[in-house]
């Protein structure tokens, strides 16, 4: 099974042997990964009872939850990566839930579709209208992402809040692409970041 | 192994004791009623104890010999079930204080020669668990591969991983709570109270004359029942319909079909449970707070713990409502146990844990296989 292109560099970079939590892990199928090629004890909270009916039944460990008001259940300190992959643009908070993720991590791994990539800026200025894009699919009145975010709004409020950034990884659909243009040309960013 | 006496369906054991209970008593002979299912691997790593609630009993997977239905739990238990009894070696006993095969209230007091009745020691669930740890022992298991159980029986399933964390690998805990609420107290004491203002319950001493408090013990049923269902359940299938009549009679007898029904399930339960019984186990689960017997914080009954946990609720149901089964999971992620937790979706309240429900075996079937080495 191949995984999503976002979720590849997480697990390429999870270190082996450690303690994940995935936040919207989804059916867990970033956890199934980690826990089969890198022998990593991953729990995961998702929100969809379905999804989480398909994580416990591949075997893993899945707290059915939301990512805005149950992370304050856990404790800090408690694993070496908190994970939150294509879900900080539907929090409530994203500031809080980023707070909370590297309060129980050591590390946060957090990836989210790019705002301001330039095809998104086109629809906007162009067609005057939300934009319907590849990884935004949804019209504005349905969409779950409600705090849209860019690559250098993620970069201001990490550098505000003090958070360290150790790694990032930048994708225009599944080709990685460089970070000096990574607001106007990623599609999809991925963060590596520490408390 | 199937010419091993102690294993099979309608087994009973009279254990020696003493076993120590929680009010000081020390119950001794203790006998238990129970049931197994499947072989016993040779390493012993295979066994599922299977934890029935209030007014549950052995046959998990058996007819049951007074009534003559088929087990509560066939469409869980049973070859190629969720819970496999070809890859399985399932036990389920008669909890202590019931009536059909364990030490009770109708059981005889070795001392006296006659029915222990309200002199029976009172018991909690962690009573009941540590006569479930004695029959164990007797059945030659060390180690559980996994204790399920839905309500009180969820209970129980938390009291081993509590009372015995080194004999449990895994605990399902099903439409459950780690404490009895005010309200669960409290249709509990209507219920007793109906028993012991029938005039025929004579303060628990019915057994010699056999003539045992029906009518009280029926209308406990009938409230407890209702408390089983949700709301939606009993309107769509009764809403206000009438019960075999053209218009309301303008008298008492059964006009709705809700009251027809509630009373049927109240005849029904005097056939097969002990009035007695019915006070102990109630009080049993009223006295359960799992966080009060570990120093108010219920994170510490589940410190240091290797067991796997899956908590599962039911959206309608006010019983033991999800809000319950999250606190116990907040308390595991607290303990860093590995858990899980889903609430699945069902019209029929707490029942649903009995019915037909694909979520619930596809969790149930996913979490045990995970626990396969």
């Amino acid at each position: 099974m191949s995984l999503r292109p976002d979720l590849a560099i997480i697990a390429a970079n999870v270190a082996a042997g450690s303690r994940v939590l995935d936040v919207g892990c989804g059916d867990g199928a970033l956890m199934a990964a980690l826990r089969d090629t890198r022998q990593v004890d991953a729990r995961g909270l998702e929100l969809d009872a379905g999804d989480v009916a398909a994580a416990v039944g591949r075997g893993l460990s899945v707290v059915q939850g939301d990512a805005d008001t149950d992370l304050a259940d856990y404790p800090d300190n408690s694993f070496d990566y908190a994970i939150l992959s294509q879900t900080l643009q539907t929090t409530r908070h994203p500031d809080l839930v980023l707070e909370n993720l590297l309060r129980i991590g050591k590390h946060a791994f957090v990836s989210f579709p790019n705002f301001a990539h330039w095809r998104v800026r086109a629809s906007l200025l162009f067609g005057g209208r939300m934009p319907v894009t590849r990884l935004l699919p949804i019209a504005w009145y349905a969409t779950p992402n409600i705090h849209h975010v860019t690559v250098d709004d993620f970069r201001a409020l990490v550098q505000e809040r003090g958070i360290g950034i150790e790694g990032s990884w930048f994708l225009s659909g599944d080709q990685s692409c460089g970070s000096a243009m990574a607001n106007l040309f990623a599609e999809h960013a991925v963060f590596l970041l520490r408390r | 192994m199937s010419v091993d006496p102690r294993y099979g369906t309608g087994r009973s054991v009279t254990l020696p004791g003493p076993l120590r209970l929680d009010g000081g008593v020390l119950l001794s002979p203790v006998d238990i009623g129970y049931e197994t299912y499947g072989t016993l691997a040779p390493d012993g790593g295979n066994a599922i104890l299977v934890c029935h609630a209030l007014t549950g009993d052995q046959h998990v997977a058996s007819e049951h010999p007074r009534t003559g239905k088929p087990g509560w739990w066939t469409r869980m238990v049973g070859p190629g079930k969720p819970i496999d009894t070809d890859r399985y070696f399932v036990i389920c006993s008669n909890v202590l204080g019931s009536c059909l095969g364990s030490s009770g209230p109708a059981t005889i007091n070795p001392a006296t020669a006659k029915p222990w009745g309200m002199s029976f020691p009172v018991i909690t669930i962690r009573d009941m668990v540590r006569a479930q740890a004695m029959l164990l022992d007797h059945l030659g298991v060390d180690k559980l591969f996994a204790v399920v159980g839905g309500s009180m029986g969820g209970m129980q399933a938390l009291s081993w991983a509590a009372t015995f964390p080194e004999r449990v690998a895994s605990a399902v805990v099903i439409a459950s709570a780690a404490r009895h609420s005010a309200q669960n107290i409290a249709f509990h004491e209507v219920g007793r109270q109906a028993v012991m203002a029938d005039p025929k319950w004579r303060g628990g001493d019915y057994y010699e004359d056999n003539d045992p408090p029906v009518a009280g013990l029926a209308v406990a049923r009938m409230a407890a029942h209702i408390t089983y269902l949700s709301e939606a359940g009993l309107t769509a299938k009764f809403g206000r319909k009438l019960q075999s009549r053209e218009t309301k009679t303008f008298g008492f007898d059964a006009d709705f079909q809700v009251e027809s029904y509630l009373r049927h399930q109240g005849l029904a339960f005097v056939d097969r449970f002990d009035a007695n019984s019915y006070l102990y186990i109630t009080r049993a689960l009223d006295y359960f707070d799992l966080a009060e017997e570990h120093g108010g914080l219920l994170a510490n009954a589940f410190k240091g713990a290797d067991t796997r946990f899956c908590v599962v609720s039911f959206d309608t149901d006010w019983l033991y409502p999800t809000s319950e089964s999250r606190s116990v999971v907040h308390a595991l992620n607290a303990a860093g146990a590995r858990a899980s937790f889903v609430e699945l979706k069902s019209p029929f309240g707490h029942d649903a844990f009995l019915l037909e429900s694909p979520e619930l075996d596809r969790v149930v079937r996913g979490f045990l296989q995970a626990g396969v080495a």
